[in-house]
């Protein structure tokens, strides 16, 4: 073939040269490479770093698909222009065209904005240090736009990309060696350095914040609420959604995480390709639903009263946490991140119960910013060398044991 | 007395071109090469200068770290070149055969008779040893150290190897002498395992305890047999031994002759009628490989020994020293389009990350030797126990190879391993990592760090 032949001889050209990484980074994504094994078996398998990361990806496109739709769903519906959903998944109300574009003018650009900066840093840092341009940000630069406000400004998105990338990833040395999941630090960034702006009650649903200047500069309109289940509850508020909607994702929040049931199919898909870690998954699910039902304890114990600014949370129904809020996104695409989580498979089970557990814990007591799942599994990533540790060491005094019982 | 073994862990790679269990006499090679890259470690000493004429079971050299340890030509000849590499390091001994095989008399031996030592020298002067290895760090023995246990697997499942019950028939005899021999070089045991399923001529062997292995690969590595049986610690030392090693050795100490004489079979996707040969250590490859044929002839891998553990040795080289297969499959040097997200039927994959060969089960594939994918950072974590059976962490030991980690290596059971053992994580590594080599490197270190 003409094409195959011709992208060979550039690649030849390339090699040795500092545009090999940029160009074979833009090579592999068209052929995978001819390259054979030179030691050890002489044969692979198929599945590479590029597989892997792609099976994500694929996961999440329904996610971004949903996010898009109810970025329109969400501003037309607060400004008051279409009925709420009336006849579950399939409602006319929420697949109809006008909220797809609204989606597409507004999550597009969060898409490529995350995406171009985020590879052309990776790709400078490539070059600079000689090495291939490796696929760790493709998921990193899906799942970005997913778990950010629908308004968040563009310019800010490139800042927080950019510091995610280079302080989360690349000083630790790269794909592989980062601690910190570089989505979450890019998010963390983003919550901590513009908390004005990312705090508030109005950056979840599009329109507010420009709806709420105009009203400040003098206009004779509505103000858009825009506020999360988590906010209103945090706030001490009644739901305003039933369990239904916040199950199927009719609910206002971060781009992509609203959907549980898209989440949990995403999941079990993760699952069946052997992708994802189900011990993660589940022992953080376990985690949660414990917490959650610890609080339900506090609260039918009477413990608290209902003037307690904790008690609304605190009451929510233990297996709603696992509906409202970031939580089924965190635990399903985040917390499974393989480099930042447990490497051990006792160490997953750990892990995972753990950010099950803080999440609920810190969106209790977190009324400020109620959104947990994000800084448990910072939390936990840290903490994921720390479990492995001891997990090895038991496999180690396992060994030291046997070589006692033999010299003794 | 016999046990059993099941090993649960692991992955059976079914690959076309298994080796039909029909054996031929492989035509005679003119020229035999002994590399001394086969024996990993030992620094050789020219015995045997250019010119010489040997007899076969005569040393081409020895072991620059212990004198005694002699190293045979195979065939009896004349030694036509040393090929030196860079800072004249030896690459190959070439010996042109003679049509008629002269053999260098050792004696017929009374292995009851004999003690532990008395056999020892007998393998040493013999050139015999070297068939004798360690663990840890898989090297040739060091004779001066008394093994806790000898360990033998006649079970194979390493994909296309040559099955180890087929090219033992009608050897008991030799068997049973070699297993007796090296019964008295330990105080511990001989322990044999043998397919379960299978008709092992060496589960009737006396002097040693037999035991019965199932599971998939790498149930038939030795390393996951020890650690089974009688696990290595610190300070130990096992010897083990490939089966079709101990027919030379028996036949030495029955006969007096060091006959090299080895069945191997030649698989392989790439071969068109694959089948067992009757062939001598060390025989070139195209003897035995042309005679069945190959397909597409520009564009195969010749290997030495099975697709997982076996050495490169291209068309014009030579059997190594301890295979007992030859193995021929198509290079895959070549682009395939998105062939990073396409599905894909063709190829074994342990994920189903739009790959369908959990779908088949049984099904024959015919791999490339395409990485299908180029080198990274390791990322993906808790693969590789999924085919790793022995109690270790293995991404945990190749991190600590990679950075030298004595103490953590010593820890986490570096004395347990060897390359072998990390074939099939290398095999399914997402990051396509080097896995046998950073074991070897890390075992080398150790070795010269440790003793």
């Amino acid at each position: 073939m003409a094409l195959k032949d011709k992208l060979h001889k550039l690649k030849l050209k390339y090699k040795d040269t500092k545009m090999s990484a940029a160009y074979n980074a833009i090579h592999t994504f068209l052929y995978m490479p001819n390259e054979t094994t030179h030691s050890g078996a002489h044969i692979r398998a198929v599945d590479d770093l590029k597989r892997t990361m792609n099976t994500v990806i694929m996961s999440l496109i329904p996610c971004l698909i949903f996010g898009m739709f109810n970025a329109g769903y969400q501003h037309h519906l607060a400004a008051g222009e279409i009925q709420a959903v009336s006849n579950g998944f399939f409602s006319s109300e929420f697949w109809a065209i006008d909220n797809l574009v609204v989606g597409l003018w507004k999550v597009l650009p969060l898409v490529v904005v995350s995406y171009v900066v985020g590879l052309v840093v990776e790709i400078i840092f490539a070059t600079i240090k000689k090495h291939e341009v490796e696929e760790g940000y493709l998921v990193t630069g899906m799942l970005v736009p997913l778990i950010v406000p629908i308004d968040t400004p563009l310019w800010m998105l490139a800042v927080a990309v950019i510091f995610g990338v280079v302080i989360g990833k690349e000083v630790f040395g790269g794909t592989g060696m980062n601690i910190l999941n570089p989505a979450l630090t890019i998010r963390a960034f983003l919550f901590f350095a513009y908390p004005t702006w990312m705090s508030g009650d109005k950056v979840w649903v599009h329109g507010a914040v420009e709806r709420t200047n105009e009203i400040a500069e003098g206009a004779q309109l509505d103000a858009i609420s825009g506020e999360t289940v988590l906010g209103a509850l945090a706030q001490g508020k009644e739901f305003t959604y039933s369990v239904s909607d916040m199950f199927l994702g009719f609910i206002p929040g971060s781009v992509g995480e609203t959907s549980a049931i898209l989440i949990l199919l995403a999941g079990l898909f993760l699952i069946f390709t052997k992708i994802g870690s189900w011990r993660i998954m589940l022992s953080a699910t376990l985690g949660a639903l414990a917490m959650g039902l610890i609080f339900n304890g506090v609260v039918h114990a009477e413990w608290i009263s209902e003037s307690s600014k904790f008690y609304s949370l605190m009451s929510t129904e233990f297996w709603h946490h696992l509906i409202i809020g970031g939580f089924a996104f965190g635990v399903v695409f985040m917390a499974t991140d393989p480099v930042t989580a447990s490497q051990t498979n006792k160490g997953k089970w750990i892990y995972g119960f753990l950010i099950g557990f803080i999440s609920i814990l810190i969106r209790v007591f977190n009324p400020a910013y109620p959104e947990g799942v994000m800084l448990a599994i910072l939390l936990m990533n840290v903490f994921a060398p720390t479990i492995d540790h001891y997990v090895i060491q038991g496999n180690i005094k396992k060994r030291m044991k046997r070589l006692k019982l033999k010299t003794a | 007395m016999s046990k059993d073994i099941r090993i649960r862990k692991g992955l059976d790679i079914k690959l076309v071109g298994e080796a039909e269990k029909v054996t031929v006499e492989a035509i005679r090679s003119n020229v035999y090469a002994i590399r001394p890259d086969d024996f990993h470690g030992i620094v050789p000493k020219v015995v045997a200068k250019q010119g010489t004429e040997v007899k076969a079971g005569e040393p081409l050299f020895y072991s620059k770290s212990n004198e005694k340890m002699l190293f045979p030509s195979p065939v009896s000849g004349e030694v036509i070149e040393i090929v030196r590499g860079a800072k004249r390091k030896i690459l190959a001994f070439k010996i042109l055969g003679d049509k008629e095989q002269k053999y260098a008399d050792f004696g017929a031996k009374d292995i009851k008779a004999m003690s532990g030592d008395d056999i020892k020298t007998h393998l040493l002067a013999s050139g015999c040893w070297p068939f004798i290895k360690q663990r840890p760090y898989d090297v040739i023995a060091n004779p001066d150290v008394a093994p806790k246990a000898i360990f033998i697997s006649g079970y194979t499942t390493a994909p296309l190897a040559a099955d180890s019950d087929y090219v033992l028939e009608g050897k008991e005899k030799e068997l049973q002498a070699a297993v007796t021999a090296l019964s008295k070089l330990t105080d511990g045991k001989v322990h044999i395992s043998v397919d379960k399923k299978g008709n092992s001529p060496l589960s009737g062997i006396a002097n040693s305890i037999i035991h019965n292995v199932s599971g998939p690969h790498p149930a038939g590595n030795v390393s996951v047999q020890i650690a089974k049986i009688d696990p290595i610690n610190k300070g130990e030392t096992v010897w083990v031994v490939n089966p079709q090693d101990l027919i030379v050795i028996g036949e030495l100490l029955l006969t007096g002759k060091f006959n090299a004489e080895r069945t191997i079979a030649l698989a392989g996707s790439s071969v068109k009628t694959p089948k067992y040969f009757k062939t001598k250590i060390g025989a070139e490859v195209s003897s035995v490989v042309y005679a069945s044929g190959v397909h597409d002839e520009g564009n195969i891998r010749v290997i030495s020994g099975d697709v997982l553990t076996g050495e490169n040795v291209k068309p014009d080289g030579y059997l190594g020293y301890y295979h007992n297969a030859i193995t021929v499959i198509p290079e895959g040097d070549d682009y395939e389009l998105f062939g990073w997200n396409k599905p894909v039927f063709n190829k074994i994959s342990p994920s189903r990350a739009l790959t369908f060969s959990w779908l088949f089960p049984n099904k024959k594939y015919e791999l490339t030797t395409n990485t299908n994918g180029e080198h990274r950072a390791f990322v993906v974590t808790g693969n590789y126990e999924n085919v790793f059976p022995l109690d270790i962490y293995p991404l945990q030991l190749l991190k600590a190879c990679v950075v030298n980690d004595l103490d953590a290596m010593e820890q986490l059971g570096m004395y347990e391993v060897a390359p072998e053992d990390f074939a099939l994580t290398e095999f399914i590594c997402v990051s396509k990592q080097p896995h046998q080599q950073i074991i070897r490197e890390g075992l080398d270190l150790m070795l010269k760090e440790i003793g």
